[in-house]
């Protein structure tokens, strides 16, 4: 008897014991690997396995597995992509977002399915308002943040009139409602060329025409190289200062800039020298496995694997029990790469902006060197409009 | 307004219509004698900005990347033709499209593995930096005025070429009646690896112009390929006067639109220009007869 009843609990250990030792908890890492921002959810995911690395492949104390999934920008895809890994793959968290469009292509479909979703760099207004979800976290600042603390900076510096250029998309149009909304003086011109405009040419004649103190723009990616080469070559930056949001300013781009981009500013809620142990811990191992300095998109990914790393260890490895998990993520408080995390009543981070300048450091590299702070604790525009139904 | 923005956006114009001249050169050329439709050059560009930004790289040089660019790219243009294109001239144009795409594809990824993901740095050489006065009140780039002055330079090249040359009335024979060229005793092999090395040389010229303007990154080619196409079509397949007069109109109509029009009609001005071109000249500016 007593040692079938040893058998039992012998058998019974050795069915909880892998449970919650072998088991991993599946995360599907949705990004933009492929097309002309490529090299951006590269760098979400280089940043994430940096810290993954660092935890011995665990988070929160437990064994993870990384469903890696290339979006290619594209709404459908990402649709299909993510499908496949709620039916088949059967993640339990998604998380690695870098474009506001294919993020809300996702949103629907693994919201229904009860998932937890952590975007990494996309805070679309949508999800952090009216339509926000109680399963939706975003471990970056939502959309419109970085350019409000831009146009608090150029209040509080005394810039009487600028001209504002922006990619014709979503995106772009909020970042530009977002920073007049903090920036009260004149706007003389407002310019939204196509999004794949190579040439900006005839925007810049029409800077030179306007006789403004400051530009302000949003340029991603590739065509925001293009800009800050010519502006550079227009010889306009001697009279005119420029000012970008950060995602048209981060460490790929003025790589690839060179010269051409020393002086510009931008605000962001990181940099690589905020000073920090974690930021150190961040920078220092990132440097290591890649030889170069990471950028916002790679602190955000460093950051999102933190977070989950907290959340899931606040939830004892459980993060089947979906309520807790959810409350062990929302009340997740820890030192990540940009000082202190806690998000607002809308799952969006309260974030710290400082404005940041391109310079050369002593081993003549490119960085945004660390200027004065912007914002502290600053909320999105949103928050009060995001109420999440009683449970 | 003022007459200083009219002169600063006319060389605007014409600045960005030189630079699209040299990418739809080659290609009408390529497209009306050999009745290729070559969707991988714009993979031509993009090796030819890569291959400067990496011997400028080694030897610090913008002169010597842009020999060195300018050679290697006309002989992977050649490698192209020998290896892949040649089995193309008689094939359907949807055999052609499938192959060059899958071509064009397959140059992004090996970019990609060589050079990685990142966007590269093709630094300025000083003698194009920084501006000129052109009229009192009025700095343009050094690095524009330049490229105009290349584009009017190869502009007059080709011309010489193909109006004065022995191998320039080949590619008119070639351009006008391919078999009747042959009969006539032109080597067509021969003639053909000629005009795809200099179409290549063209691309490549154009991708080394633009890396110091534009962003050297791996979809560079693709992005400037739709408007080539749009040139060749508005100038008449084949002819290269055409593509240089569209290419300037495309450069203007571009240029003034986004000034003048509201930015909601995004690039729809050239698009406009190609219907209005397309409609009372169904074959384009300058067609080459046949």
């Amino acid at each position: 008897m007593l040692t079938r009843v040893a058998g039992c609990a012998l058998a019974l250990a050795l069915m909880i014991q892998p449970a919650s030792a072998q088991t991993p908890v599946k995360i599907g890492f949705v990004s933009t690997f492929s097309g002309p921002q490529g090299q951006l959810g590269e760098e979400i995911h280089s940043g994430f396995r940096v810290a993954l690395e660092q935890f011995d492949g665990r988070l929160g104390g437990v064994p993870v597995e990384i469903l890696v999934g290339d979006d290619q920008t594209k709404p459908d895809i990402a649709r299909q992509l993510v499908d496949k890994m709620i039916e088949q793959d059967k993640v339990d968290i998604l998380t690695g977002m870098l474009n506001s469009s294919v993020l809300l292509a996702i949103a629907r479909p693994a919201f229904d399915a009860g998932k937890i979703v952590i975007s990494s760099i996309a805070g679309p207004s949508v999800l952090a308002g009216q339509q926000c979800n109680p399963n939706f976290f975003v471990a970056s600042p939502q959309n419109d943040e970085s350019s409000e603390a831009m146009g608090q900076y150029l209040q509080s510096k005394g810039v009487k009139s600028v001209v504002l250029i922006s990619s014709n998309y979503p995106a772009g149009r909020d970042k530009m409602s977002g920073f007049k909304r903090f920036f009260k003086g004149a706007v003389v011109n407002e310019l939204y060329p196509p999004f794949t405009q190579l040439d900006y040419a005839a925007e810049i004649a029409q800077v030179r025409a306007a006789k403004s103190d400051a530009v302000f723009e949003f340029l991603p990616g590739g065509v925001g190289i293009n800009f800050l080469k010519q502006f550079n070559e227009s010889g306009l930056k001697k009279d005119v200062k420029l000012f970008t949001d950060f995602g048209g300013l981060d460490e790929t781009m003025i790589a690839a800039v060179g010269d051409a981009a020393l002086g510009v500013s931008t605000a962001s809620f990181w940099t690589a020298s905020l000073k920090n142990p974690v930021n150190a811990k961040f920078v220092d191992g990132f440097e290591k496995k890649f030889n170069r300095l990471p950028s916002f998109y790679a602190a955000a990914g460093y950051d999102t694997a933190l977070l989950l790393d907290t959340a899931i260890k606040a939830a004892g490895g459980n993060v089947a029990d979906k309520s807790a998990f959810r409350k062990a993520i929302a009340d997740a408080q820890f030192d990540a790469a940009r000082g202190r995390f806690r998000f607002n009543t809308n799952h969006i981070p309260l974030s710290d902006f400082y404005l940041t300048t391109v310079t050369k450091d002593d081993k003549g590299r490119y960085v945004l060197a660390l200027g004065e702070k912007i914002f502290s604790d600053h909320k999105d525009a949103y928050a009060d409009h995001c109420k999440y139904p009683a449970n | 307004m003022s007459p200083l923005l009219f002169v600063e956006q006319s060389l605007n114009g014409l600045q960005f219509g030189v630079m699209l001249f040299m990418m739809a050169a080659g290609m009408t050329l390529m497209l009306g004698i050999m009745n290729l439709v070559n969707l991988a050059y714009g993979s031509l560009y993009m090796l030819g900005a890569y291959f400067a930004v990496t011997i400028q790289w080694w030897s610090g040089s913008f002169l010597l990347a842009a020999a060195g660019s300018l050679l290697a790219t006309a002989a992977v243009g050649v490698l192209m033709e020998m290896s892949t294109f040649r089995h193309l001239y008689v094939r359907s144009y949807l055999d052609q499209v499938l192959c060059t795409i899958g071509l064009n594809m397959f140059l992004n990824e090996l970019v990609r593995v060589i050079w990685g993901s990142r966007p590269l740095n093709m630094k300025l050489p000083s003698a194009l930096a920084g501006t000129v006065a052109l009229l009192p009140g009025l700095s343009y780039p050094i690095l524009r005025l330049a490229i105009i002055a290349v584009g009017v330079v190869i502009a007059a090249a080709l011309y010489a070429l193909i109006a004065h040359t022995k191998v320039g009335i080949h590619i008119r024979a070639g351009a006008s009646n391919r078999p009747m060229a042959a009969v006539m005793g032109i080597n067509i092999k021969a003639l053909f690896t000629f005009i795809f090395a200099l179409g290549a040389a063209l691309a490549g010229l154009a991708g080394i112009m633009a890396g110091p303007l534009l962003s050297v990154g791996i979809n560079m080619g693709d992005s400037i390929l739709v408007l080539t196409l749009v040139v060749i079509v508005i100038g008449g397949i084949g002819s290269v006067r055409g593509a240089l007069i569209a290419a300037i109109l495309v450069g203007f109509i571009d240029t003034w639109a986004r000034m003048l029009l509201p930015s909601a009609l995004g690039d729809t001005g050239i698009y406009l220009l190609m219907a209005g071109v397309l409609y009372l000249k169904p074959r384009g500016l300058f067609p080459e007869t046949t």
